[in-house]
């Protein structure tokens, strides 16, 4: 380093530097020369042909929008098409005074505030010359009013766009989803090149999920236009793709009768095809019609649907969270055999209540006097509940939460749409990281039992029943059976996809449950055995009801609905045939009352039409 | 000097500025160009007074950092250097990880109060760190000071890149590189690191770049092959710019640029709108101020009397011709399009306040060697 020093001579080293800055100098200059040289072609040799160009830069290119993927049942039955609806379109650059032409227009035509702030937000986005959408869905006298006037006004267009359609209204809305008009939350999402012209996007359910598919590309034009912009010939074009379409595993006719099942009842039915994850029905009650927001909702429509005390838009199948209830009893009373705390033939008395040794606090059983002597069967059948909190104080909240979490619970499906909610599986690490609380065993007793802090979604309902009925492989439910590929009208699959696979120790744990299930529907005592008359198949249920113990704080104390409101929810799951099953089911009607009289019967119902149609 | 001008008030001047310790030549050609600027943003607003007023405040609040800047002694700025680079850097990793993303990239970093690019901060901290390690080192460069020059530049300049934000790598890159090339790497040094750069090209293309990067690159060549996306701009903007002619159409005449036809033409393509309302002739007096003011840098750089000096104000002045060059360059279609703003004239601050400080640093290094004879 030292000896380097010495060799340090600043002469020599200030010479090379300036050498090296008068080089950079007349490279500098030189590349300049090359900019100048460059500004010289563009402004003095081809002035004429740019100013040309820019006088009559009459060559507009034009978007056009790709029509919509379809959307189809599993059946080819039409769930969402696209129909032709008139549009008023204006053409920025042709207008001379806009805000006067506003005013005019709305003498013909009825513009809300809504249309107009998003025109003003489009006008930003899309260049001078692209026709912008002021109102949408014109009907037939609005039309008729404008042709006849448009000779006055410059840069204003009729046209006629395909819009999403949704031809049976309400039905399955929840496992569809809508489109709705691009705003500004979708702006930064999407690429500007690949939606020019498009105006809707899927805003929820499939719709979104499935957003990249049934887009479609982007087609351009290349047009001549006259001094005034009107198009005179069009010089070239790339016609647009059409989106995807979709084949959906839902059955539009099981869907209906699942809907119509409910009758003014709110709630949520899920059924699964328990050997590869397909969902056959996705209801959440009620319903509303989605062809309202398409174009978007009037102020007045949107909050009747907004505030109603029904929440129909909330879907109830996939965020909806519950207290699954007894319907939980299955699942822990297979474990109590898997985990060799309990024999199937070993009994528990039933008195009324259970009592934690040194505890003075009672848990009750929903029968007052007790269901007496009780083995796994009976407390499956009678849904004893001091059976289940016996199993559960031996069992401990642990292998509860490890077992339920392979078979589903408290985690997402991972289903193919939009807005799924966790559900929980409470454990002591859950538990400490949401109110930083010990685990008390009391709390593993309510768990025992399906209540307390435990909570499924309809759709993690349905699958872990769909899981159980497979002996413990879980599929991932979808709802997109197979995708057709445009243009080539190349099928896609789908691809089934286990998710989950518990290993039962030994089968005849499992058996011994299932017969229960079985007794529960067809035998004596099952407490849905109202279900089983006149059925030709045999099914395995059980039963549920939660406790609504509290109402939302921000809510209104209205009495004739609080009544309603904190009445039980009704809970059911099954699956059937028994041999071989090929459907399960999970049925929640909100403030139902009992699982047995409310929502067996849609769920047997559900099973009649997949299972006898079929066969 | 101008005799006609009262010596007196000559004499106040040049106190107030050597107190200042600014550079009076450079500050004023610096002032000369605010000025340009803020005229063709007047018009490519559309008249927007409101949007030329935040432009003026950037202006004023990036001098008062020039002033600031310039009167730290160039010894602290020297010892400073090292820290600057390593902040920037570790921010860039935040970046990475905690920074928050803007149309598409990850660039930039939210401390709460403030929210910024740490890539900016390279753009002084790479020239910076290298001239201060080679300042001390026997010049030309030998292989080792090369090695550790280039892993100096490389980590951020990769870690920028990856952002991405091509169009700051490339300014940071430049900036280290023209440290080393002053301080006399050999040519056939560069000759066989430009080979292997350009053998490494293809490799680059194919794994480095984003697909948008390679569409813009494409689309430079076959600008009608995306006429609704990034070829768009390039057609608007040789229009426009050829359309202006010898003389141009006249401030605020511009019509492709008055009727939106020019993208970004606040910021990116400001000079498209300059070019068809001010014309050739305008243009290239444009393009002397901004040649005048790399000169004079170049000459503040030549008469330091420190390596350190000389690499850094060199290394900035031709920094500074790249954005020039780069910007131009893509607005009049020879170059693709990288986010580069026309350095003091396109709207915006971050770029702003930058330049500015570069300039600071400068002007530190003229007064820099009074004091030391």
């Amino acid at each position: 380093m030292s000896k380097r020093e010495q060799l340090k001579d600043d002469y020599l080293e200030n010479r090379l530097i300036r050498r090296r800055l008068v080089l950079a100098a007349v490279f500098t200059v030189l590349l300049l020369c090359l900019v100048i040289g460059r500004l010289y072609v563009l402004q003095v040799v081809e002035h004429e042909y740019f100013s040309t160009l820019s006088d009559s830069n009459r060559v507009r290119i034009k978007a056009l929008p790709p029509t919509r993927g379809l959307i189809f049942d599993r059946n080819g039955i039409v769930m969402a098409d696209n129909l032709p609806a008139y549009r008023l379109e204006i053409v920025r650059e042709q207008v001379s005074d806009l805000d006067l032409l506003l005013q005019q227009l709305q003498q013909y035509v009825d513009v809300s505030d809504q249309d107009l702030k998003r025109f003003h937000q489009s006008l930003k986005r899309r260049r001078p010359f692209e026709s912008i959408p002021l109102r949408l869905n014109l009907d037939d006298a609005e039309v008729a009013r404008l042709a006849v006037n448009l000779h006055q006004f410059e840069g204003v267009e009729i046209n006629a766009r395909l819009t999403r359609n949704y031809p049976n209204g309400a039905h399955a809305v929840h496992a569809l989803g809508y489109v709705g008009r691009i705003d500004e939350r979708d702006l930064g999402k999407v690429s500007e090149v690949d939606y020019a012209g498009t105006t809707h996007i899927g805003k929820l359910g499939l719709e979104k999920f499935y957003e990249k598919e049934l887009h479609g590309e982007v087609g351009i034009q290349q047009v001549e236009v006259n001094a005034r912009g009107r198009t005179l010939r069009v010089l070239s074009e790339t016609p647009p793709v059409q989106g995807n379409n979709l084949y959906l595993t839902i059955d539009s006719r099981l869907q209906k009768i699942a809907e119509e099942a409910f009758a003014d009842q709110s709630g949520a039915a899920v059924a699964i095809d328990p050997n590869n994850g397909e969902i056959l029905a996705l209801v959440s009650m009620p319903i509303f019609d989605p062809n309202l927001f398409v174009n978007g909702i009037s102020f007045d429509n949107y909050h009747a649907l907004r505030d109603s005390h029904r929440r129909p838009l909330f879907n109830r199948a996939l965020s909806g969270q519950y207290p699954p209830g007894s319907t939980t009893k299955p699942f822990f009373g297979l474990l109590g055999l898997e985990s060799a705390v309990m024999q199937a033939k070993q009994r528990v008395f039933c008195i009324g209540y259970y009592k934690l040794p040194n505890e003075e606090r009672r848990y009750r059983d929903w029968k007052k006097e007790g269901h007496g002597h009780m083995d796994l069967n009976d407390a499956i059948i009678q849904s004893c509940d001091v059976y289940f909190y016996d199993l559960a104080y031996r069992v401990g909240i642990d292998r509860m939460s490890e077992f339920m979490g392979k078979f589903g619970f408290g985690v997402k499906t991972g289903v193919d749409s939009t807005g799924e909610r966790n559900g929980i599986m409470p454990s002591r690490e859950w538990k400490r990281g949401h109110d930083g609380m010990p685990w008390f065993p009391g709390e593993t007793l309510i768990t025992g039992i399906g209540q307390g802090a435990l909570l499924v979604t309809p759709l993690q309902l349905a699958n872990s029943t769909a899981a159980f009925a497979r002996r413990g492989i879980r599929y991932q439910p979808h709802l997109v059976k197979s995708i057709e590929m445009i243009p080539d009208y190349r099928q896609i699959d789908t691809p089934s996809r286990i998710v989950g696979r518990y290993e039962l120790q030994r089968e005849a744990n499992w058996q011994h449950v299932h017969d229960a299930m079985v007794d529960v529907v067809h035998g004596l005592r099952g407490t849905a055995k109202g279900i089983s008359r006149g059925m030709q198949y045999r099914a395995a249920g059980k039963t549920g009801t939660a406790q609504v113990f509290e109402i939302a704080q921000d809510e209104e104390y209205k009495e004739d609905e609080v009544i309603e409101k904190l009445r039980d929810h009704a809970l059911f799951i099954s699956y059937a045939p028994a041999a071989n099953p090929r459907i399960a089911v999970a049925v929640i009607v909100e403030n139902g009352g009992h699982g047995s009289s409310v929502a067996a019967p849609i769920a047997r119902k559900i099973m009649d039409a997949y299972l006898l149609e079929k066969s | 000097m101008n005799q006609s001008l009262d010596s007196d008030t000559l004499s106040y001047t040049r106190r107030i500025m050597d107190a200042l310790r600014l550079d009076p030549v450079l500050l004023a050609l610096l002032l000369v160009l605010a000025t340009f600027g803020c005229l063709v943003l007047y018009s490519a607003t559309g008249a927007d007074s409101a949007s030329v007023l935040r432009q003026v405040t950037r202006i004023v609040v990036a001098l008062l950092l020039l002033v600031a800047v310039a009167n730290v002694p160039l010894r602290v700025i020297r010892k400073f250097s090292i820290w600057l680079y390593l902040g920037g850097v570790a921010m860039l990793i935040a970046v990475m990880f905690f920074g928050e993303i803007g149309k598409g990239a990850q660039r930039w970093l939210n401390l709460g109060f403030i929210r910024f690019q740490p890539s900016e901060i390279l753009k002084l901290a790479v020239p910076m760190i290298v001239a201060a390690y080679l300042a001390n080192r026997v010049l030309p460069v030998g292989w080792r000071e090369l090695l550790v020059s280039a892993l100096l530049v490389a980590v951020p300049v990769l870690l920028i890149a990856r952002q991405p934000d091509l169009g700051t790598a490339i300014l940071v890159g430049s900036a280290g590189f023209f440290v080393l090339f002053l301080a006399g790497v050999q040519w056939r040094v560069m000759i066989i690191l430009g080979v292997i750069m350009s053998m490494m090209a293809p490799l680059l293309w194919k794994f480095a770049l984003h697909d948008y990067q390679r569409t813009r690159i494409l689309t430079l060549l076959d600008p009608e092959s995306d006429p609704l996306g990034s070829g768009y701009h390039i057609i608007q903007s040789k229009i426009a710019i050829g359309s202006g002619g010898v003389y141009g159409k006249g401030w605020l005449n511009g019509t492709q640029s008055q009727l939106d036809f020019i993208p970004e033409r606040t910021t990116d393509f400001i000079f498209s709108v300059f070019g068809e309302e001010f014309g050739f002739f305008g243009s290239v007096v444009l393009l002397l101020i901004y040649l005048a003011i790399i000169f004079r840098g170049l000459y503040i750089a030549a008469h330091s009397t420190e390596n350190f000096g000389r690499l850094l104000a060199g290394a900035l002045s031709l920094t500074f011709f790249v954005y020039l060059f780069v910007n131009t360059g893509m607005v009049a279609g020879m170059l693709p399009v990288v986010g580069v703003p026309l350095p003091l004239v396109s709207y915006g601050g971050t770029s702003m306040v930058t330049l500015m400080v570069g300039f600071g640093l400068i002007m530190s290094i003229r007064s820099a060697k009074r004091f030391l004879v």
